[in-house]
């Protein structure tokens, strides 16, 4: 019995302690539960947040970059399909058989070779290797065709930007290219949309309008594993192409420009008078654009700097040079305005004239005789403008000139590299050069020569303002977003005020004190021009529909010795970086005009010669294409 | 006692297969298909290696299982002793010429699979020390040669296996052999000291632990110390569970053990892909066939008329507790991370041999309930 008490008793001390240890397991599973429930119910979203964070992954694609187009439409900066081949290492059975193969079919350097190795011990296995960027439809076709024995590899078609006109409008666009690192971090935006192999604006427009150019990135949303392999695709959203950016350039005069500066240094810009419309603006010599897509080779590099005519420098805009005759259009203007000269006032040329004890030359020797203001900028004389420069005074003369834009930028906001210029008084000597103004400097001054210094498009603004009856206008070359109209412009423009669209003012836009003073400056280049003796009556078109007025000039890029003056040398005899520039700035039609443009042909000679035969054959296209301009002008508003 | 051997000794195999426990067999079954299923998603839904062998090894073990239920517990109760030797003898054997993996020396090929003989310790344990519980007399318990004897028997393997190394697998074992104890009746006031002693040495015993076990300890206290390293596990298995939430994510949709984000997914972890999978509700579901499991296990128990029976089924009832308990706690955060896997959820053969064995001892009690043990 005792055996079995104490069996009883312990089988009790098992069941209590069991009972105990139950209490506890429930206990224990309780707060498991509780636990899951913290987890699953309390912090689901929190680590839901988090799970999809692990799997989902973002792939941004290279946004599609907005067209620009012409006035008319035509695409001057586009995008193109390019084909590409692309190796995915891990598909690849043998990766040197691989790389032997498509050595042989592409020719590819060993330097290529040598950097897709790297590449491929750089990436993941499942990244893709950029063989090439840019294969020709044959090699894209004979890859295709050997698909079969190519395992890992995979011809892609993607966008590329393209420049249909080639170096037509290099200086205007610029062109696009891999970013360096510092114009990465410079701009938000790039930095945002960056993707590797995206291209972006080195230079000119596109550079300026990166941001309305860029596009949005395409977005593909992928499921990734652990180890960052894309398993499957969840999303594509797709991007959106940059906008459209129409400029107000004409493609057709822009080539004929490049065809009449072909072959020789040199800019040429043409402006609608009334609107500030820019309808060509060509440097010459240009380059192809489309060469920096895929990274220049060196050769062409070197070809393009070295080249002396220097193509890589926008002439138009950041060419410096004296305005030569083609300033006494202002001069006369200043000195009418002040009340200095009136039409009958007379000069005796006799080809010097001299003070305090130095000569200033007439670039005729012999004279001109008795010339009025007429006769003189018909002929351009130069001893009537120092005259005329002498009375009226360098900071009268320099009042006019400003009021016209010269030393002022005049696109300023759209291209970094253009140039402000100068046109000198003697409050600017004595504080850049610390001495006094002396009185020859006004005379040759008023001659163009001298500290003046101006760009292409400021002569071609100047013209373009003295045109249209004195008004001040603002050139553009972009389309925005209400375009005025030609008529809308001149109407508003001859009541004297304008709409400024950026301080939504009406402005006075007067440049002239007496209007009649204008009209007396046009008649006389319009004599420089259509009348017998005048500099550039040898380019002169007769029919009054093409009729233009203008006036040349010849800038000097050295001093002439004594000893040069009396050889008289041929221009072929110069040696070619001492030969002056030549210069021409013109308007037309003569009656009710419409366009100026400035021409300058770098060391081309006389203005005469070399620059104002060039005015006659583009003027004629010019006025042609103007009723088209104007059928254009509201086909399509684009907004920058 | 004549009619009871009699009665006893003529149970016929139709008895017997009327008196096993339908509802504890049913659960089994039940808990087999999941885990059948919940490794065919760890296999990212296609019948793979480890599908494939955990249902082969199922396959095998559930009608081993009911091969032991059918021997007499008495046999069982018999050759306990002799069975704890022969897995002593595996661990030593083991130590010696076991297979070295992953910097532990664990398991012994035996050409059909690979045992781990310290898994089938965690049952051979409990068994040695219910068959010396069973004659002692309550009186015994407390006496100096007993408990020396009992630490012995636990001592013993436990040395060999941490040796091993095998931290978590000797905690199981100590845990088991120390419930026994309790159990059995030993002073309370004895668990309290070891407790304190225990406490009061613990900065000893951490002097002991290899690196990686004191980076697991650092890492349970402070998962973000090392996200991608040490804490990458532990982090990645509570983004799983907490995006599973009330309902889980769908049968083969778990985005994080499909995609690799879940380490150890068929062993350790198992659980952590139910959870994302099947959410609160499932793993409450699974906790809740566990419960019934071990409810009806300590019932087997509590019906047995032999100590013997008694012990082993309460002490094999709270060993599957706290084979739950440490995993579940190690996936959810709760406890560091030691190896320790789900009773037949997770993949491993000689976990579920073991687990399997047990439950056929279990069973061979239930159906020998009435049996008296000398």
């Amino acid at each position: 019995m005792i055996k079995s008490n104490s069996g009883i008793r312990k089988t009790d001390v098992i069941n209590r302690r069991m009972f105990i240890i139950g209490a506890a397991k429930v206990v224990v599973f309780l707060g498991i539960v509780a636990r899951l429930f913290s987890l699953q119910i309390n912090e689901n979203k929190k680590y839901l947040t988090l799970s999809d964070k692990n799997r989902i992954r973002e792939w941004k694609l290279p946004p599609t970059r907005g067209n620009i187009v012409d006035y008319f439409g035509n695409v001057i900066a586009g995008n193109l399909k390019v084909y590409q081949l692309h190796i995915i290492p891990e598909q690849v059975e043998n990766f040197n058989y691989l790389l032997v193969r498509l050595k042989n079919l592409l020719n590819l350097s060993d330097k290529r070779i040598a950097r897709i190795n790297k590449l491929k011990a750089e990436l993941k296995p499942w990244d893709s290797i950029i063989v090439s960027e840019n294969l020709s439809w044959s090699q894209f076709v004979k890859i295709n065709n050997y698909l079969y024995d190519l395992v890992g590899v995979k011809p892609v078609m993607t966008i590329s930007r393209n420049y249909p006109f080639n170096d037509i409008y290099t200086h205007v666009l610029g062109y696009v290219s891999q970013p360096n690192e510092q114009e990465i971090l410079e701009n938000e935006t790039i930095q945002e949309r960056f993707v590797p192999g995206m291209k972006i604006g080195k230079l000119g427009l596109e550079k300026r309008l990166e941001n309305h150019l860029i596009g949005t990135n395409a977005i593909q949303r992928y499921e990734v594993n652990a180890y960052g392999k894309r398993i499957n695709q969840l999303e594509h959203q797709k991007g959106q192409q940059g906008s459209k950016i129409r400029l107000t350039v004409d493609t057709e005069i822009q080539k004929a420009c490049g065809e009449l500066l072909n072959e020789k240094a040199g800019s040429i810009s043409v402006m609608d008078i009334y609107t500030g419309d820019i309808i060509a603006m060509y440097s010459s010599p240009s380059y192809d654009p489309n060469l920096f897509l895929f990274g220049i080779s060196q050769d062409e590099w070197q070809l393009i700097r070295n080249n002396p005519l220097k193509p890589l420098i926008n002439k138009t805009l950041s060419g410096l040079y004296s305005p030569g005759s083609t300033i006494k259009p202002i001069v006369a203007l200043s000195a009418l305005e002040n009340k200095v000269i009136d039409t009958k006032f007379k000069v005796k040329c006799t080809g010097k004239m001299e003070l305090y004890g130095q000569t200033f030359h007439c670039w005729k020797e012999k004279g001109h005789g008795w010339v009025s203001l007429k006769n003189a900028m018909k002929q351009s004389c130069d001893t009537y403008f120092y005259e005329v420069a002498r009375l009226l005074g360098v900071d009268r003369l320099n009042k006019t000139a400003e009021k016209f834009g010269l030393g002022k930028k005049v696109l300023g906001e759209y291209f970094d590299n253009e140039k402000k210029g100068l046109f000198p008084n003697t409050v600017w000597k004595k504080n850049n050069l610390g001495k006094g103004w002396v009185l020859g400097e006004t005379l040759i001054t008023g001659i163009g020569q001298g500290y003046t210094q101006t760009t292409p498009l400021q002569l071609c603004m100047m013209t373009a303002q003295i045109a249209n009856g004195g008004y001040a206008i603002k050139p553009k070359i972009i389309v925005d977003s209400n375009p005025v109209s030609y008529e809308d412009a001149k109407q508003s423009m001859e009541s004297g005020l304008l709409f400024d669209a950026d301080s939504q003012e009406l402005l006075d836009k007067k440049l002239f004190i007496d209007k009649k003073n204008i009209k007396i400056v046009q008649e006389a280049m319009f004599a420089s021009t259509n009348e017998r003796f005048g500099t550039s009556y040898k380019s002169r078109i007769d029919n009054p529909k093409y009729q233009f007025a203008g006036k040349t000039g010849t800038a000097q890029v050295k001093r002439i010795s004594k000893r040069e003056r009396e050889l008289d040398l041929e221009l072929e005899q110069i040696p070619y970086k001492d030969r002056d520039h030549a210069l021409y700035v013109a308007y037309g039609p003569y009656v009710n005009p419409r366009y100026a443009l400035s021409i300058i042909v770098e060391h081309g000679g006389s203005g005469s010669k070399a620059a104002a035969p060039i005015a006659k054959k583009l003027f004629k296209l010019i006025i042609d294409r103007h009723d088209l301009r104007n059928k254009q002008s509201n086909f399509e508003r684009i907004t920058v | 006692m004549f009619q009871h051997d009699r009665l006893n000794n003529e149970i016929t195999l139709f008895q017997k297969i009327k008196n096993l426990d339908y509802i504890l067999l049913i659960s089994v079954i039940l808990l087999s298909v999941l885990s059948v299923f919940v490794m065919y998603s760890t296999d990212g839904g296609e019948i793979l290696f480890h599908t494939k062998n955990h249902f082969v090894k199922l396959a095998v073990f559930f009608p081993l299982m009911i091969f032991v239920a059918f021997f007499n517990i008495k046999f069982w109760h018999n050759f306990s002793y002799i069975i704890y030797v022969i897995v002593i003898l595996l661990l030593i054997y083991v130590s010696f010429f076991g297979i070295k993996s992953s910097g532990s020396q664990r398991w012994m090929d035996l050409y059909l699979f690979v045992l781990q003989p310290s898994e089938l310790m965690k049952v051979a344990i409990i068994m040695c020390l219910a068959k010396y519980f069973h004659r002692l007399k309550i009186e015994n318990v407390n006496s100096f040669t007993s408990i020396t004897i009992v630490l012995s028997i636990i001592i013993t393997p436990i040395i060999f296996v941490i040796s091993q190394p095998d931290l978590g697998t000797s905690i199981l074992i100590a845990l088991s052999g120390l419930i026994i104890l309790w159990l059995a009746g030993m002073k309370i006031k004895y668990f309290i000291y070891s407790f304190i002693t225990f406490l009061i040495s613990l900065p000893f015993i951490i002097s002991f632990l290899k690196p990686y076990q004191k980076l697991r300890i650092l890492t349970f206290l402070d998962p973000d110390r090392d996200p991608l390293g040490a804490g990458y596990q532990i982090i990645q298995s509570k983004i799983a569970i907490g995006s599973g939430g009330l309902n889980g994510k769908g049968f083969l949709k778990g985005t994080q053990s499909y995609l690799d984000f879940l380490p150890e997914k068929h062993t350790d972890f198992i659980f952590t892909l139910f959870s994302e999978e099947f959410g609160f509700i499932g793993s409450v579901g699974l906790l809740i066939l566990y419960t019934i499991i071990i409810f009806r296990i300590v019932r087997i128990g509590a019906i047995s008329r032999s100590n013997f029976a008694r012990l082993f089924c309460f002490g094999y009832a709270f060993a599957i507790f706290i084979y739950i308990v440490v995993n579940l706690s190690m996936v959810l955060g709760l406890l560091p991370i030691v190896g320790s896997p789900l009773p037949i959820m997770s993949y491993g053969g000689s976990s579920m041999l073991a687990t399997m064995i047990g439950f056929g001892i279990v069973l061979s009690a239930k159906i020998n309930h009435k049996q008296m043990i000398a």
